[in-house]
This record gives structure tokens, C-alpha cells and sequence, in this order.
């Protein structure tokens, strides 16, 4: 299949227009970033004591949703969708918090070892019943997300536990300078050793090949099935990255899923990334998740009712696909 | 009948595992009420006695609203689509309900104002899936946000004229006539009457399965997509109201997320009832039994006195097996 993506982009992408094509394609996530860009120029006029605290803030409490927006990312690239990821982030959430509970921090590294393969497995189950039961995704990850919730109140019934301190101070705080918050670190260091060479790698082509037509990916030699398991291995692991950071930004483990799944399907969406596969990446996502926290700040610096915060990640959602697909047919138009 | 007709040995056809198969594809609802009859048998044989006509009427008290809500599910499932607003549309119903009954309107007038908001949201609903071609998955969830953030600002005005459930929604959701009937009938059966008839006799309900069968094919046959979605989406909003005031009168509580629990269980009923969730097959019979076994399945589960961890875990393994098996099953259609 990179026979069929490659010559497209190397013909448009003619000496100099490198930089256009390379912009052309990631309009949307450039865009978004614009978007953010002027939010915090706007944040920043409301509030204009809003300075490097309130940002390592926003980074710490918007890391979790971050990674589940990155973990949907890759499973609905791959075509499929998955409803499970709160109650994956739960479950290694709630066993991560227990497991470390009064423990040294040696055996922190040991358990966030453990929870980080538990992802893994956790994912090869969603996706070996997808593959294997022929199910669409999105009624074997719903019927899923029961059993892991179910699973997550089996360790532990109500919030508890506790995490080591440098799990922790992994995601609390600013590092070098105060305007770098640890948690955007984090997150850029996890995204750069797992998603970059991903996508440069064979198996990172068969998932866009497979999302983007599962036929013709499957004529051309792509192992669908192998790819699926693994998109949804991928997406396991994100899960429990994200439990982590749950477990670390919070101090403590929350057996009950947290809104992250419906938020995840949102922000990849306003990510750019299309419902129906094989197109997208994982930044766009990252960015939709700071604009939706960043709206909600700013809706509390504004005194605006909180609630209507609520309505406005509706109306944000709603209006910027719908934007998005009255774009699209335009273009299909003309 | 189709059964004697594709078999070659029509006359021990009944033992064979074609036989099994096409029963399973062409009337999919016989097998599930089986498999509910086996859930209630298994229920009479760990507690003995228990099984009777008043067990009967709780059960089917607490499974009209997850019909009703599986119903949503169904008629946008068979358009390929997928309704998850319905928690919030629900509960929004029964709340706005309960803070008109000290009003000079009353409940009635409360009613009227839910159901028309109601219809509203889901006009909206049906414009951005019709007209603007939003997944419905998205348009669906950026609604139930949008419906949640709007009633709790309505909360908040109205806080001070104290909110209660009516009466009359208390009598409907949670009486039963002669202590079995549950009064909750005297709506659901012309709501389940009027949705059959719907789907089976009128030309709107085949436009239904048939954008969602082929959407190209029901374009190039004359179907108007966008006005079809339009007014789907309204109707499943307005069911979803009318499940939101059931639930409340059933629960004497007036919450704007109490109905939110029941969104993903209303999916898995429909799709435990044989409705496809890519579009074009399914139907409204299958979804109510569907609602039946997952209620009959909750009580077993807590009188086995299985903790609740351990009801969620089998509830959701059972949902992918019957899911796994109706696809194998008309996978050789």
C-alpha cells in the first residue's frame, strides 16, 4: 500500500512546495493549534495574571485525556472504535493506586511495569474478540467496558490507594524552566517514543491501510487481522498510560470510569481525525483536548456559568464537525 | 416457514443445524424469549417460589423504560446511525417535569415543555445528521452535552420553587393495577402498537431500513435522506422524554443525569434484540425482549447475591457472546 499513498504526495510535493504540501495536509491540526493560540492571547487579556502556575495546572489536569485522545486516535485510524478506554484507565488506574499503596519506589517502577503490560493485555482481548467475533467495534468494546468497570471495582470498591512520590512529580510541576510544565514533558516523550516511529514503521502504514480501505489493504498483503489486534493493542497501552497519569495527577485510584471515553471520541474527532479511518493523527487530538480544558477555564475567568461550559463543548463539538463536513462537501462539489 | 422451504429433508428438519441457523436469522425473537425463559426457570430453581405474577409485574415495571430507550436505539440503528443523547434528553424530561409542579401550569403544562424541548433537541439532532451529514455517534454525544449543560442552568433558576415528582408520574412509573399490572403499560403499549406499525406497515419505516440497508440505492430510488433522519431523530428524542418521565415517577427522583446509567444498557438491548448496528436489520420486538433478559439478568445476578463488580463483568461477556452469535449466524446470509 505504499505504492498507492507515496507517489500522490512525492508528485504534488515538487521542489519548494515540500513546505505547502506538508501544510496542506495537516491544515486541520494547524488550524486548530491557531485556534489555541488565540485562546490563550484571549486567556491571557481576561486574566492577565494567568502565568506559568495555572499552565503547569492545565498540563497536569489535561494529561489524562490527553493520552485517552491518543489512544482512540490509533484504534479509530485503524477503522474501529473504542467505547472501553475510561474503564481500561480505571482498571490499571485503581491497580496501579493499589499495588503502590505505602510501597518504595522501587516498587513503583515494578508495578507501573506491570500495569503498562496489563494495557497490552487489556487491548488484546478488545481486539482479538473484535477480530475473532466478527462484532462491530463498537458493541464489543461497550460490552467490554462493563467487564473492565466490573473488573476495576473487583480490586478496589471506592477511590483509595496512593502512587509513589515520582510518579508523581512526573506530572506535578514545571522542569528546567517554570513556563515547561512536566506534564507536557511527559506527554511529548511518551507520544515521541511510541507514536513516531510507529508511524514510520511497516505496522503504522498497515493500520492507516486498513483503516482506509480494509479490502484493498487486504489484496495488497496487509495481515488485517494481526493489524486490528495490534491497533488495539496500541490503544490498551495508551489506556494505561493514562490510568497512570490519572493515578499520578490525582495521588489516589477511582474505580469509576471518568468521562474519558465519550471525550476521546470528541477530541479526536475536533482532532481531525475521521470516524471512519485511516485518516488523522495523534497531535491534532492532543490540541482539541487543551482547547476543550482551556474553554473551560476561561468560561470560570469569564464568571460564566460552569454549566454553560458544558454547553459549550457541545456547541464547539457539533459546530466545528459540522464546519468541518460542510467544508468537505464543497469540496466534493466542486 | 422459510425453514421447510431451504432445507432438502423438510421432514426432520427441525433437527439439523441449518434448521437452528435460519430459525435464528429469520425470527430472531423466538430464540431470545427462549433464552428468557431459561433465565426465568434458572431464576425459580436458585430461589424457589419466587417466580409469580407480582415478580412478573416488577420485572416488567423496571424493563418498560430500557424498552422504550432500546426502541430509540433501534429505529436509528436500522439508519446506520446510533442515539446517545437519550440519557440526557431522558433525564432532562423527567427534571423539568418535576420543577413545573408547584407552577400555575402544573405538571401538565411541565410535560409539555419537556416533550417540546425534547423535540427540539432532537431536531437539532436530525439536522446536523440529515442536512449536515454529522456522524451521528457525534452529533448524538455533542447533543447529550449541550442537553445536560442547558439543564443544569435550568436547575439552577429554578431551584428555589423546590422540584418534585408529580403524583401522576409517581402513579405512572411506579403503580401497578392490582399489584401486578404496572400502570407504566397504559403508555408502553400503544408506544410499542404505534412503533410496529411504523416500521411494518408504513412507507416511512421501510425508507428507514432501506437508508440504512443501501443509502446510495434508497438516494437513487427517491429517498429524501435528510427529511427522513429529520424527523427520526425527533421521534427518538421524544420517546427518550417520555422513558425520562417513566424512570422518574419509577424512581420518585428528578435528576438531570438519572437516566444517564441506562444509555449503553438501552444499545445493548437493542443490538441482544438483533438489531444491526450497521443499519438495515432489526426490529422493535427483538429490542423489548432484549430490555426483558438484561433486567431478568440483573435480578438473577443479585440473587445469586453476586456483588456488583462481578454483575457488570457477566452482563458485559453476555452481551458479546449473543452479539458474537447472531453474527455468525447471519454472517451466511
Amino acid at each position: 500500500m505504499s505504492a498507492v499513498t507515496a507517489p500522490v504526495e512525492t508528485a504534488r510535493a515538487d521542489r519548494g512546495g515540500i513546505l505547502v504540501s506538508w501544510a496542506r495536509r495537516n491544515a486541520w491540526t494547524l488550524g486548530l493549534l491557531g485556534f489555541l493560540v488565540v485562546l490563550l492571547a484571549f486567556t491571557k487579556v481576561i486574566q492577565p495574571r494567568y502565568g506559568p502556575i495555572p499552565v503547569q495546572g492545565l498540563a497536569t489536569s489535561v494529561l489524562p485525556l490527553a493520552l485517552a485522545a491518543v489512544a482512540q486516535a490509533v484504534v479509530v485510524i485503524s477503522g474501529g472504535i473504542d467505547l472501553s478506554i475510561g474503564s481500561m484507565m480505571a482498571l490499571t488506574s485503581v491497580i496501579a493506586a493499589t499495588a503502590m499503596d505505602g510501597r518504595s519506589a522501587e516498587f513503583g517502577v515494578a508495578v507501573v511495569l506491570g500495569v503498562l503490560l496489563l494495557g497490552l493485555v487489556l487491548g488484546a482481548v478488545n481486539g482479538a474478540l473484535v477480530v475473532v467475533t466478527r462484532v462491530p467495534d463498537i458493541v464489543v468494546t461497550l460490552a467490554m467496558s462493563f467487564v473492565w468497570a466490573g473488573c476495576a471495582l473487583l480490586v478496589r470498591a471506592a477511590p483509595g490507594g496512593s502512587a509513589v512520590q515520582w510518579l508523581k512529580d512526573l506530572v506535578v510541576g514545571s522542569i528546567g524552566n517554570e513556563w515547561v510544565p512536566r506534564a507536557a514533558v511527559a506527554l511529548i516523550v511518551i507520544v515521541a517514543i511510541i507514536w513516531i516511529p510507529l508511524v514510520r514503521s511497516g505496522l503504522g502504514l498497515s493500520i492507516y491501510a486498513i483503516g482506509s480501505n480494509r479490502l484493498a489493504a487486504f489484496r495488497s498483503g496487509v495481515p488485517v487481522g494481526r493489524t486490528k489486534v495490534l491497533a488495539y493493542v496500541l490503544t490498551g497501552l495508551f489506556a494505561a498510560l493514562g490510568g497512570l497519569a490519572l493515578t499520578a495527577s490525582t495521588g489516589i485510584g477511582s474505580p469509576v470510569p471518568g468521562p474519558y471515553t465519550l471525550l476521546s471520541v470528541a477530541a479526536v474527532v475536533l482532532g481531525g481525525v475521521s470516524l471512519a479511518g485511516g485518516r488523522g493523527g495523534v497531535f491534532g487530538p492532543i490540541v482539541a483536548v487543551v482547547v476543550l480544558q482551556l474553554v473551560r477555564t476561561d468560561m470560570t475567568f469569564l464568571n460564566v456559568n460552569t454549566n454553560l461550559a458544558v454547553v459549550a463543548q457541545g456547541v464547539i463539538l457539533i459546530g466545528v464537525v459540522m464546519v468541518g463536513s460542510l467544508v468537505q462537501m464543497r469540496r466534493a462539489r466542486g | 416457514m422459510s425453514v421447510a422451504t431451504r432445507t432438502e429433508r423438510p421432514r426432520n428438519a427441525w433437527l439439523t443445524a441449518a434448521t437452528w441457523r435460519n430459525l435464528f436469522r429469520d425470527r430472531p425473537i423466538i430464540p431470545l424469549i427462549g433464552l428468557l425463559l431459561v433465565l426465568v426457570a434458572f431464576i425459580q430453581v436458585v430461589q424457589p417460589g419466587i417466580v409469580g405474577l407480582p415478580w412478573a409485574g416488577v420485572i416488567l415495571r423496571a424493563s418498560v423504560p430500557l424498552a422504550i430507550l432500546a426502541g430509540c436505539q433501534v429505529l436509528t440503528m436500522l439508519t446506520g446511525g446510533i442515539d446517545l443523547s437519550v440519557g440526557a434528553v431522558a433525564s432532562m424530561a423527567g427534571f423539568v417535569t418535576a420543577t413545573f409542579v408547584n407552577s400555575p401550569g402544573g405538571w401538565p403544562l411541565g410535560i409539555a415543555v419537556a416533550l417540546s424541548a425534547a423535540a427540539l433537541a432532537g431536531l437539532v439532532t436530525g439536522v446536523g445528521v440529515g442536512v449536515f451529514r454529522v456522524h451521528p455517534l457525534i452529533m448524538t454525544l455533542g447533543m447529550s452535552f449541550v442537553v445536560l449543560g442547558l439543564a443544569n442552568v435550568w436547575q439552577l433558576q429554578t431551584v428555589q420553587t423546590g422540584a418534585g415528582v408529580p403524583d401522576e408520574l409517581r402513579w405512572l412509573g411506579s403503580g401497578q393495577f392490582l399489584e401486578i399490572v404496572p400502570n407504566s403499560l397504559v403508555v408502553f403499549v400503544p408506544l410499542t402498537v404505534l412503533i410496529l406499525l411504523l416500521l411494518r406497515r408504513t412507507g416511512y419505516g421501510r425508507l428507514l431500513y432501506a437508508i440504512g440497508d443501501n443509502p446510495i440505492a434508497a438516494r437513487l430510488s427517491g429517498a429524501r435522506a435528510w427529511q427522513v433522519l429529520i424527523v427520526l431523530y425527533v421521534i427518538s428524542a421524544v420517546l427518550a422524554a417520555i422513558a425520562g418521565l417513566i424512570v422518574s415517577g419509577l424512581s420518585n427522583t428528578a435528576s438531570v443525569t438519572l437516566v444517564d446509567s441506562a444509555v449503553l444498557p438501552s444499545v445493548a438491548a437493542a443490538v441482544i434484540g438483533g438489531t444491526s448496528i450497521l443499519g438495515g436489520r432489526g426490529g422493535f420486538g427483538g429490542a423489548i425482549v432484549g430490555a426483558l433478559i438484561l433486567t431478568v439478568l440483573a435480578a438473577l445476578l443479585t440473587i445469586l447475591g453476586l456483588p456488583e463488580p462481578t454483575r457488570q463483568i457477566v452482563f458485559g461477556s453476555i452481551i458479546v457472546v449473543v452479539a458474537a452469535a447472531y453474527t455468525r449466524v447471519t454472517a451466511e446470509s
